[in-house]
């Protein structure tokens, strides 16, 4: 299946691309993504760790399956610092 | 009333926004405008540049000021993020809210801006004189 990553900020800078098609096996989830694009772009890493994710606009935990068409962004820290943790996802909010 | 919300390449009109919300029924109209400052963490700031995921960002600000909404019953607010370059002294961000009572204005306004702060997906680069980094707060 394939899926759209888009890339902001901090992730845009470093891969040099504003987006791309990823071609996935089915049943993938966002964390296989991460591992694909730390493979890719190693130097992501450090980002990747304080970043939170997005399916189709939404916050989103790293186990969420993803599915044909869906679009996956990364998102970096935001304005106020607040880092996303186990107590406190974004995705909860 | 819908919310005004607005992200824009375009400097912020303060007025207007305050506009968009004044009606017979309040009481009391709270604005936060947050502007940008030559300085952070001892660096001499030049200049700031702002990126959004603006379908996320619209859609982020909206269930903020739904939230708002329920908890201090906002009728009128208007949220307007500017994105792009951004001078000294210039508007990053405005909020206004009215209610007909001032205490919800300023908890609503507060609430709005803090949680924007959070959760929408709108970055900022500093480019100060030392060199530039995406940053937080």
């Amino acid at each position: 299946m394939k899926i759209r990553t888009r890339y902001f900020a901090s992730f845009r800078e470093t891969i040099g691309q504003n987006e791309e098609i990823l071609t996935l096996h089915e049943g993938a989830n966002v964390a296989d993504v991460c591992a694909l694009l730390l493979s890719r772009y190693p130097r992501l890493q450090a980002i990747m760790e304080r970043s939170a994710c997005a399916v189709n606009h939404s916050y989103v935990p790293l186990d969420t399956i993803l599915h044909e068409g869906d679009e996956l962004v990364f998102i970096p820290p935001v304005g106020g610092g607040t880092l996303p943790s186990q107590e406190h996802p974004l995705w909860s909010l | 009333m819908e919310p005004l919300i607005l992200i824009t390449h375009e400097p912020l009109d303060r007025n207007a926004l305050v506009a968009a919300v004044t009606h017979p029924g309040a009481g009391g109209i709270v604005v936060f405008e947050g502007v940008v400052r030559d300085n952070a963490r001892g660096n001499q700031v030049r200049y700031l540049e702002y990126d959004v995921y603006p379908e996320m960002a619209i859609q982020q600000i909206r269930a903020i000021v739904a939230e708002a909404q329920q908890r201090w019953g906002v009728q009128h607010a208007a949220v307007a993020h500017r994105i792009g370059r951004l001078e000294i002294g210039e508007a990053s961000v405005i909020i206004a809210v009215a209610t007909p009572h001032r205490g919800e204005a300023f908890e609503a306004c507060r609430y709005i801006i803090d949680t924007l702060k959070m959760t929408v997906p709108i970055w900022k680069k500093e480019v100060a004189t030392s060199g530039e980094e995406w940053v937080e707060g």
